[in-house]
């Protein structure tokens, strides 16, 4: 029996390891201008990883095979090496890889946090609150009217709690349910949240980050391929979490003037 | 023989009399109860009612090729004010308050907006709430705290039975969302006794009015509260006006 | 201290009664039983829960006959909110991680060994330890009484974030009186962990008979001690979060609830407080959590692999430091949980060096079990067999990790069932395979009788090959970003995976149904079963010296236990057997001594 159990080991670990080379479930395609340097970071570590996981899977059967159900008379053997051996292989294979892996990973992250937005960035504000994204262009002035937490009304869809009779920066500002952005523009993400903990996060930008009651965070990032992707909620936020998404819709820089423009209409 | 025929053909008279004003009795029963009709106008421009994004929800969006808009103000072609719900608020004798009738309110969720957008029932009226979307759907009716009625938050996922409830304590109004819609709102006004709701040509009509002298109550979502005394008599059905003022 | 002789310790006589032997008893070797019978029924619980979940997210519009039954609300006409998706989700999770896996391989196997693995009599705080059963026991009713209440259980998932935790019945349904007898569920149970690790703590270092210095400790005993004193500290963190939570609901505070949060359009009366301090005392108990979860199943896996691979490990010393090094190190990692969260992104750079180092020790250990199974004599038996599957099973879940220790790729990977997926790995499965291959390999010394071997191996079989069916596609679901905590898919995106979920699902029922194999084997080989020799698998430590099985009230008959070797004398050349008891004064000519 333990021939066997080696044997399953083994073919569930190659069985596993077919999907990931096969490519059958993949991340949608990335349409952002940092996404690449993530996408060669997870290239990179299912690499290692894999080899890590098949390798293990495969001694782990080998020895299984060849040590279970031995004959009366063997004697014990020490692996050629022993702990020491072992000890310091970890020690160097595990730990080169990691450092590299680490040390590479930060570019892939300064690209999204430690960089600062271009200066020409598009901001567009976006408020999470249960269970939708709600996004606000500052219209033709350019500046956001304040928010009004007390005067947010669902009923008649005041959602950012807007004084427009009373904040002339409002006057102009233009709320959607979409979020519509240019092609090769950066945008810069002012987020918050109306009520609790919400996130972020459309993979084929390669981008997540949760919302935080009682702070402003930011994201900034550009998309590159005209399209329609989806912007769903990732942090549990009630019983509409699975519904809770927006459409965001990439375009060229004339049909996002005609949009903005009709939505403007639609104030 | 002559005397024989001129009696039956006054026991059949009066007979025929008798039936005649039994079954008028009936009708004269009927004119006992008095009715208010009247129409509601909206004076000046209404609101632009913007429209509404479903985009979320790709279920809902499909139901409206043209975006459905929202209902805060909802006004006819000839100015009638919609969504008023009038009702009796001082003057109504208690039996009357306590008349619950047994028609059930209907509030239904079709095309992820509530129909009715507003509805008007009594206090212990059955109240069914039914999903007719191919989507689950949340009701969150939100009433006063600490004002006799208790909220609930009560998920529909599609194909799930009607659920059925009713109010304990009167409310003008109790605002209801969905949460997993945001755009759907509405109000359920709980009240006692007869109670009307106009439709979008302002119309509405208040039955089973007992003959006495009232305080009416006509309620709007954005227009507030406006009241009338009405005098209803057996057989004459009372007429009144409201006029509410765009802002 | 070694040296302190253990009949010092004769702190109570043997019970009579039978509210004193079974309830309410100062032994460890019943309190070990009833620690092991309550986590039994809350994996049975928790297994349930799952195959609702599954049902549902497999076909979310199915209709589950007499679900209505259990919650009318959470289903009307047996058709699954969302709430109630949710709710079960977070009732899955919380049963599972603290009434199952905190349970069974510390506190069940714990109690019952460690005492006689040290050679004492008992615990030093016999009162304090009955009492850490029963206030778990409490703990496991009061959260247990959630479905029964108004809105049913909190649906804010195990880890409850704040403010969906902390505002109170606003939020959604549960999350009233459910969120409040949750979080007194979870404080309660604080206090039950650590009256129980300060027993562990001190059998250890105080209790060990002569002879029995810290090296000559069994590796399950030392995972047991290292775990005790990871759970002091953890819990000792959860237990005040907590309480600032239930303050949040009851007491009008606002420890985690920030200002100006408008939900149903109303203002919430909360302000100052800060939605990350949840998460941060949350995690840093969280983190060492599972590795509590996981260590004592490293001991026990090693343990039993020593005995039928017939040698010492290695190197004992490596086991014992690595383990000890996992624990250090799972204070330093816990904000890789929180890498998006909208912590200063230089705090999850720094974060995420200690979780890549974290792989060295874990890496050390692996190589050490495989390298140890070198030219070992294996044998193959059901205890072994799960033994080995958690072997496998580590390197699957932990190699998962590498991916997650990196912000980088936590942008894509984060809040998917990337991560359900490799929590289930390391912690479903490899954290109950160790639970398997205790209770195959320790249910001889507990009930003096043999499990069905044959039935062991089909379970084991059965449950390997399945656990696999249903967790590795997990993660190709979370590379496709398949968002976790979702009672239904109905993103664009996501629609197209549904036919893995309904796989999954699938294989979750067989698999479910395949450990009722293993409950009839426990109940009936408990009546029914082989009588067992009192040294079945030619072991060496303490716990089959024993003069009976199950062993005395006072565990070894009056006798005084002297050590005179370490504890895995396997091999030895020129002894009769292939061992050597622990506590056997036999000279041996090449002894072994292994560092």
């Amino acid at each position: 029996m333990g021939k066997i159990l080696a044997v399953t080991i083994i073919l569930i670990a190659i069985l596993s390891a077919v999907p990931i080379v096969m490519h059958t479930w993949v991340a949608p395609a990335d349409v952002s201008v940092h996404g690449h340097l993530i996408d060669e970071q997870m290239a990179e570590t299912m690499a290692e990883a894999g080899i890590a996981f098949l390798a293990g899977q495969i001694l782990l059967g080998l020895f299984i095979w060849k040590f279970s159900d031995v004959k009366p008379g063997a004697r014990i053997k020490n692996f050629p090496g022993g702990a020491m051996g072992l000890v310091i292989g970890a020690f160097l294979l595990v730990g080169t890889e990691v450092l590299a892996l680490g040390v590479f990973g930060v570019k892939a992250w300064s690209e999204v946090y430690f960089q600062p937005p271009a200066a020409n960035a598009m901001p567009i504000q976006v408020q999470a609150g249960q269970f939708a994204f709600y996004f606000r262009y500052p219209g033709p002035d350019g500046k956001f009217g304040p928010i009004h937490p007390e005067l947010i009304n669902e009923g008649t869809q005041n959602l950012f709690g807007l004084d427009q009779d009373h904040d002339p920066a409002s006057k102009d500002d233009i709320v959607t349910a979409e979020m519509a952005i240019p092609v090769n523009h950066e945008v810069h993400l002012l987020m918050h949240t109306k009520d609790l903990g919400h996130s972020f996060y459309v993979p084929a930008l390669r981008v997540q980050q949760d919302f935080v009651p009682g702070l402003d965070v930011t994201l900034h990032f550009t998309a590159t391929k005209v399209g329609k992707y989806e912007i769903v909620c990732t942090q549990l936020c009630g019983l509409g979490h699975y519904n809770m998404k927006a459409y965001l819709d990439v375009m060229s820089q004339g049909d996002f003037d005609s949009w903005l423009k009709q939505q403007a209409a639609n104030q | 023989m002559k005397s024989l025929y001129k009696s039956a053909a006054i026991l059949a008279v009066l007979v025929v009399v008798a039936l005649g004003l039994l079954s008028t009795g009936v009708h004269v029963n009927a004119a006992a109860e008095g009715r208010v009709t009247g129409t509601i106008k909206l004076d000046g421009t209404a609101p632009h009612m913007r429209p509404i994004d479903m985009s979320k929800d790709p279920t809902c969006a499909k139901q409206h090729p043209t975006p459905a808009r929202l209902e805060n103000v909802v006004v006819g072609p000839s100015g009638g004010l919609a969504n008023v719900v009038v009702y009796i608020s001082q003057g109504l004798p208690a039996s009357a308050a306590a008349v619950v009738p047994s028609k059930p309110i209907v509030w239904d969720q079709k095309g992820c907006m509530y129909q009715p957008h507003v509805a008007g029932m009594d206090v212990g009226q059955q109240l069914q709430v039914v999903n007719s979307d191919p989507t689950t759907h949340n009701i969150h009716p939100l009433p006063q705290m600490g004002g006799g009625n208790i909220g609930w938050n009560k998920s529909q996922p599609q194909g799930s039975p009607p659920f059925k409830t009713s109010w304990k304590s009167e409310e003008v109004a109790i605002p209801v969302k969905c949460n997993i819609h945001p755009w759907m709102h509405g109000y359920m006004v709980v009240v006692k006794g007869p109670y009307g709701v106009s439709d979008s040509s302002g119309s509405f009509t208040l039955d089973n009015v007992p003959p006495g002298t009232y305080t009416l109550t006509a309620w709007h979502e954005t227009y507030g509260t406006q009241t009338q005394k009405v005098t209803v008599a057996a057989g004459k059905p009372a007429t009144v006006s409201f006029t509410f003022k765009a802002k | 201290m070694h040296d302190a002789p253990a009949h010092a310790v004769h702190q109570h006589a043997a019970p009579t009664s039978f509210i004193r032997k079974y309830v309410f008893s100062l032994d460890h070797k019943v309190i070990g039983k009833q620690y092991y019978g309550l986590a039994l029924i809350a994996v049975l619980t928790g297994m349930v829960l799952s195959w609702l979940m599954r049902l549902h997210l497999g076909w979310v519009n199915l209709k589950i006959p007499g679900l209505h039954l259990l919650s009318a609300s959470g289903a009307p006409g047996d058709v699954m909110t969302p709430e109630y998706y949710l709710q079960l989700m977070t009732m899955h999770g919380t049963i599972m991680v603290f009434f199952v896996l905190t349970t069974a391989p510390f506190a069940a196997f714990g109690n019952y060994f460690l005492p006689i693995q040290v050679g004492a009599e008992d615990m030093p705080f016999p009162r304090f330890n009955m009492m850490s059963f029963w206030v778990t026991f409490t703990a496991f009713l009061v959260l247990i009484s959630s479905f029964f209440v108004g809105d049913g259980p909190t649906l804010a998932g195990w880890t409850q974030y704040a403010p969906l935790s902390a505002v109170g019945a606003v939020a959604g349904p549960g999350q009233g009186m459910g969120e409040v007898l949750w979080a007194s569920a979870i404080a309660i149970f604080c206090v039950g962990q650590l009256l129980g690790s300060l027993n562990f703590i001190t059998t250890t270092l105080d209790m060990r008979t002569k002879g029995m210095s810290l090296w000559r400790l069994p590796l399950s005993a030392w995972a047991w001690f290292i775990t005790s004193v990871m759970g002091l500290t953890a819990f000792a963190v959860l237990m005040p979060a907590c309480i600032l939570l239930i303050l949040d609901h009851v007491a009008g505070t606002s420890f985690f609830v920030a200002s100006n949060l408008v939900i149903n359009d109303q203002l919430q009366p909360h302000s100052g407080g800060s939605t990350l301090l949840w998460q941060h005392l949350f995690w840093f108990f969280g983190h060492p959590e599972v590795y509590i979860a996981i260590v004592p199943g490293m001991g026990v896996v090693s343990h039993v692999l020593i005995a039928n691979m017939r040698r010492p490990m290695l190197s004992h010393r490596v086991i014992v430091y690595s383990m000890g090094a996992l624990a250090v190190l799972s204070y330093m990692v816990y904000g890789h949980h929180m890498f998006v969260s909208g912590m200063n992104p230089f705090s999850s750079l720094a974060f995420s060096f200690p979780t890549l180092i974290i792989t060295i020790p874990s890496t050390i250990l692996v190589l050490i079990w495989i390298g140890s199974l070198y030219g070992s004599k294996l044998r193959i038996n059901t205890a072994s067999l799960f033994a080995l599957g958690f072997i496998s099973l580590f390197i699957s879940g932990g190699v998962s990790g590498f991916f997650l220790a990196q912000p980088s790729i936590d942008i894509m990977l984060h809040a998917t069932y990337f991560v359900v997926g490799h929590f289930h790995l390391v912690m479903a499965v490899a954290a109950i395979f160790g639970i398997f291959a205790g209770s195959y390999f320790w249910f001889p010394k507990v009930t003096g009788r043999m499990m069905n071997e044959t039935l062991g191996k089909v379970h084991f079989w059965l449950t390997f090959v399945g656990a696999y069916c249903i967790f590795m596609p997990f993660h190709y679901l979370g590379i496709a970003g398949n968002v976790r905590r979702y009672q239904a898919f109905v993103d664009d995106y996501l629609v197209g995976l549904i036919p893995l979920h309904r796989f999954i699902t699938v294989a979750a029922l067989i698999t479910g149904a395949v450990q009722l194999i293993f409950l009839y084997n426990l109940i009936h080989s408990g009546f029914r079963g082989e009588k067992a020799p009192l040294n079945p698998w030619q072991a060496t430590s303490l716990e089959w010296s024993t003069p009976s099985s199950p062993p005395p009230f006072d565990n070894f008959g009056g006798r005084h236990v002297v050590v005179y070797h370490d504890p895995y004398q396997y091999g030895i050349e020129g002894a009769t057997d292939d061992y050597v008891m622990q506590d056997s004064p036999a000279q041996i000519q090449s002894v072994r001594d292994e560092k």
